[in-house]
């Protein structure tokens, strides 16, 4: 274990359930589904017309010219970090911008412009095509935005692991920290790819729940009648700070950052290794880094996508690094499953959870698969004091990655 | 034939959708980059933009002549 402590001073999400992290976090304690149909005439000839969009749409935000310039998940990710940095109250502090690194990313990047200015091209040439194509589609977009925004200048990380995106963001952030090269790193990730593209890839790839006609109920981890995941869209953004940085500024501090694993498979480009062997590793790879034991573990926010191989793999998992005795969640049952944004938004629960005492609900957990033979917070948020909590996110190309959050 | 100033007035929507100028300000002395705050890739969709609305071909090595409000209408009101 290294011995710069780091700590979480700001939260910024904007999530299927909430423009904000307040509504987004009052939202999930309630239980409610973001999950809704999708009526775009292009969803029609799709096998899957369900998805969890923004409750709060970008452009009700950010400016209509300034729209223009920026790719959906760029917008989404600016939202959020610019909430997570007023949230951390470092805006006029005197940080030094070249002590401000920014560790940002995306599962896909900019697929709806790649998507919406190649319909362009076909249908008016390539004159039409926007100057804004290139800079809206990269990868590294919505990472560079924010440093634009934030006129970050210890260098800007684009992270890019699929599903496990948003968590290895945040592991980067905390090794940039240790590693003295940044006093506070802006860490999450973005993802908006709710398109016909996409669901087709995903729906062909037979990942995706086909329950059209119950929306809300289509996102069930861990039932015995869950058909695949949600596709969601969101951004999480948490501003990372060393300890006696927040200290000496008297800033809030959410919960401490203990440590974190990163493993890969090695083993196949979309199946997960099915004695979750990397993932093992990964999680007690972060307990070994957090200094705690396995019997620290209080709760797992897994990542549980509702698929039907890739919930009890974890299960297996969490009991062979962990024990039998934390107390699960998916709060992918209520958002979605956001993709490359899903650690972010996952690591905000799992540090309000500690923070309030309250682990958020599983809904639709109504009928549990029998290999499920550890604790869910199934259908009710739970209270528990809980003072350490482990966040697992497992991405295609077999990225494995854990984060262990400790209580403030 | 477009006039002059319905030349400009067509230019001013046009920056006023691409580029967020106030319309009010668009006037033939103005600077396209120094007075409307218009940057380089803005000022490509600003010239394609014309280009339809006007039924003009405005090549690249032309653009970079039309430094005001004032080129770019005589050149639209020349070439049209």
């Amino acid at each position: 274990m290294s011995n710069v402590d780091v700590v979480v001073t700001g939260l910024g999400a904007t999530t299927p359930l909430g423009g904000d992290v307040a509504s987004t976090w009052d939202a999930m304690l309630a239980g409610h589904s973001g999950v809704g149909p999708l009526t775009q005439e292009w969803a029609e000839q799709l096998p899957v017309r369900i998805g969890a969009l923004l409750k709060v749409d970008p452009s009700e935000v950010i400016d209509r010219v300034k729209m223009r310039r920026l790719d959906r998940a760029e917008a989404m990710a600016i939202i959020a970090a610019k909430e997570a940095w007023a949230d951390a109250g470092l805006a006029g502090s005197g940080l030094d911008p070249e002590r401000l690194a920014v560790s940002y990313g995306s599962g896909i990047g900019g697929a709806l412009t790649l998507l919406e200015q190649d319909d362009i091209l076909e249908k008016s040439g390539p004159r039409r095509v926007s100057p804004h194509t290139v800079p809206m589609l990269m990868p590294n977009g919505p990472a560079a935005w924010i440093g634009i925004e934030l006129g970050a200048q210890a260098g800007v990380r684009a992270m890019a692991s699929a599903c496990a995106t948003g968590a290895e963001a945040v592991a980067l952030g905390l090794d940039l920290i240790r590693a003295g090269r940044a006093d506070v790193v802006l860490a999450g990730s973005t993802e908006a790819v709710v398109h016909p593209l996409p669901i087709a890839g995903f729906a062909s790839m037979r990942a995706m729940s086909t329950r059209n006609d119950e929306p809300e109920r289509a996102s069930r981890p861990w039932d015995k009648n869950r058909d695949g995941f949600v596709l969601g869209e969101g951004a999480g953004a948490i501003v990372l700070e060393r300890a006696d940085h927040a200290a000496a500024r008297g800033a809030r501090v959410h919960a401490r950052l203990l440590g974190g694993g990163i493993t890969s498979d090695g083993y196949d480009i979309v199946q997960p290794d099915p004695e979750c062997k990397g993932g093992i590793r990964a999680m007690k790879m972060a307990i070994k880094d957090s200094g705690l034991t396995g019997a620290d573990i209080q709760h797992v926010n897994a990542h549980a996508t509702s698929t039907p191989v890739g919930d009890m793999g974890e299960i297996i998992g969490i009991k062979a690094a962990i024990g039998s005795h934390p107390i699960l969640t998916s709060t992918k049952s209520m958002t979605g499953h956001l993709l490359g944004a899903a650690g972010a938004l996952e690591s905000i629960a799992t540090i309000l959870a500690l923070r309030e005492g309250v682990i958020p609900p599983t809904i639709n957990l109504d009928d549990p698969d029998e290999r499920l033979d550890l604790e869910v917070a199934a259908h009710k948020a739970r209270t528990a004091e809980i003072q350490a909590a482990m966040n697992n996110s497992f991405g295609f190309g077999g990225h494995n990655v854990a984060l262990i959050f400790g209580k403030a | 034939m477009a006039t002059r100033a319905e030349i400009t007035s067509g230019l001013a929507e046009i920056l006023e959708e691409v580029a967020g100028v106030n319309p009010d300000d668009v006037a033939e002395e103005k600077s396209f980059t120094d007075d409307l705050d218009v940057d380089s890739l803005s000022m490509v969709e600003v010239v394609v933009a014309a280009e339809e609305k006007f039924g003009v071909k405005i090549p690249d090595n032309e653009v970079q002549n039309l430094k005001t409000v004032g080129d770019a209408v005589t050149y639209i009101e020349a070439n049209h």
